[in-house]
């Protein structure tokens, strides 16, 4: 039976901030790398409290030093986020990513450990976060409205079945899901080289045509100026040569039959921004599947569509990613990552249609709190996007 | 029962969806855009995933997917045989 969307709700939790979420988690978020230990001590300390360690943090600046800060505020303040412990080398920086993730009106707390230790820092905290689990234990999930869900999308480890299967399957859903006022992204600007004028088609207006093509032009021209060879091996990557795709044109044309047949382009965004409406966004981002992801969870998206040809097993701390593959090889040898097994459809036993079905099902499941895959293996990559080396 | 499966007509590649392909073997492809069956003859042997090729094409040609341009010949390709990294490669970059 077809899917009804119009009359499709979840149960997510709604914040202070009016925005729904998913998941219900606590963070301990370190600002820098130091501060991974005492964050990581919290999180054993208190069940339910999880730590969100990630290597960087230090003598950043400029354009580099913002998207790290909005990259951690984004990610505190994402709607599956309830509360968050904020744990610091010194307290300037340390606030000032509480001050960004108290703006959603959530409960935050920012620990600085200079004049403190590391022992006196995870005590403190420790029972802050024990404050915190105990209170989003208690919250309670509620129907909210299909066009409350975000929902992004990024592929990985991507093969020649990912563009006649898993991404038109994801294109089909986005197709579905835009007809309903959802908010949508999909980014990977080196990822679309060959196929950007298929995208510059698909904006909505001439401005935001011209930026699209601004942000694909730029990350072209970083291309060529660090490049050593035709970038074979990295895009494509190995992986996806193994899996049968020659060339990035191949891939790039692959890739965007993630966004469908229908859905307009309606903004541009920058690298982890928060969109301001609705409708489908392109972000402008880098390809790795854990950078892309992380982004699009400071970005505020609160599930991810990740397809999949030979088998990509990410995952994220707070953003579920609902894998789909249809390599039925892949679908064999590591069924343990695969949510949606849409191998059907290059046998001619499932439509494209019914293939972008099973995907909304499995995306209410999850938004509903079935776990994905991923979640159920622990897998938490949270990589951040860095621009250019530290001071 | 596919074996390969072709995103449109105009196409000069296919990609194989069944495992264990030998060279020799019959093979059956759907033309997607288009919902048709043709049959090709592969001339190598082809992993599951990989490309076989359903137009012949000569160092210079340029490769066609989706309707698009993919990349550019740099080895001879005889129909049905294996079209991959060590006879195409990318125009950009």
């Amino acid at each position: 039976m077809a899917m009804d969307l119009a009359s499709a709700t979840f149960r997510g939790y709604r914040r202070e901030n009016g925005r729904a979420g998913v998941r219900n988690h606590v963070i301990v978020l370190p600002v820098d790398d130091l501060s991974n230990a005492a964050c990581e001590a919290v999180a054993n300390n208190i069940k339910g409290a999880m730590a969100i360690p990630h290597p960087y943090g230090r003598l950043q600046f400029g354009a580099d030093l913002d998207l790290h800060f909005r990259t951690l505020i984004g990610t505190g303040a994402n709607p599956n986020v309830a509360a968050v412990v904020v744990i610091g080398i010194e307290d300037g920086w340390t606030q000032r990513v509480v001050e960004g993730i108290a703006e959603t009106g959530k409960p935050v707390t920012g620990y600085g450990i200079e004049l403190h230790g590391d022992h006196e820092t995870i005590l403190r905290a420790s029972k802050t976060a024990r404050e915190y689990v105990q209170w989003a234990s208690e919250l309670v999930r509620e129907e909210a409205p299909l066009a409350d869900l975000w929902v992004s999308t990024k592929c990985g480890e991507s093969d020649t079945t990912s563009g006649c299967g898993a991404n038109p399957t994801v294109g089909d859903a986005f197709d579905k899901l835009y007809r309903h006022g959802t908010t949508l992204v999909f980014g990977e600007t080196t990822e679309i080289t060959g196929g950007e004028h298929l995208v510059a088609e698909r904006c909505r207006t001439p401005e935001i045509r011209e930026r699209f093509m601004y942000m694909f032009d730029r990350y072209q021209e970083l291309v060529e100026r660090h490049k050593t060879s035709d970038l074979s091996e990295s895009q494509p990557t190995k992986g996806n040569i193994a899996g049968g795709l020659t060339t990035i044109e191949e891939k790039a044309l692959g890739n965007i039959q993630k966004i469908g047949r229908e859905c307009m382009i309606d903004g541009v965004l920058d690298k982890a921004e928060t969109p301001d409406g609705p409708g489908l966004w392109f972000m402008d981002s880098s390809s790795a599947a854990a950078e892309m992801v992380t982004l699009c969870a400071a970005a505020g998206f609160v599930v991810h569509f990740f397809p999949t040809g030979q088998g990509n097993i990410i995952g994220n701390p707070i953003l579920p990613n609902v894998k789909i593959c249809a390599n039925p090889r892949t679908v064999r040898t590591m069924s343990e990552h695969v949510d949606v097994d849409v191998s059907g459809l290059l046998r001619k036993e499932m439509t494209p249609d019914e293939a972008g079905d099973a995907l909304l099902d499995m995306m209410l499941r999850t938004a509903n709190g079935r776990l994905t895959a991923a979640e159920a293996l622990g897998h938490r990559e949270f990589v951040l996007t860095r621009l250019y080396e530290s001071a | 029962m596919i074996d390969f499966v072709v995103h449109d007509e105009g196409d000069s590649v296919g990609v194989v969806v069944v495992e264990g392909v030998r060279a020799g073997a019959e093979l059956t492809g759907w033309i997607m855009d288009q919902d048709r069956e043709i049959a090709f003859r592969a001339a190598s042997d082809i992993p599951i995933g990989h490309k076989l090729a359903i137009k012949p094409m000569r160092t210079g040609d340029t490769v066609i997917k989706y309707g698009v341009d993919i990349g550019r010949v740099v080895a001879d390709i005889a129909l049905g045989e294996h079209a991959h990294v060590h006879n195409i490669k990318t125009k950009r970059w």
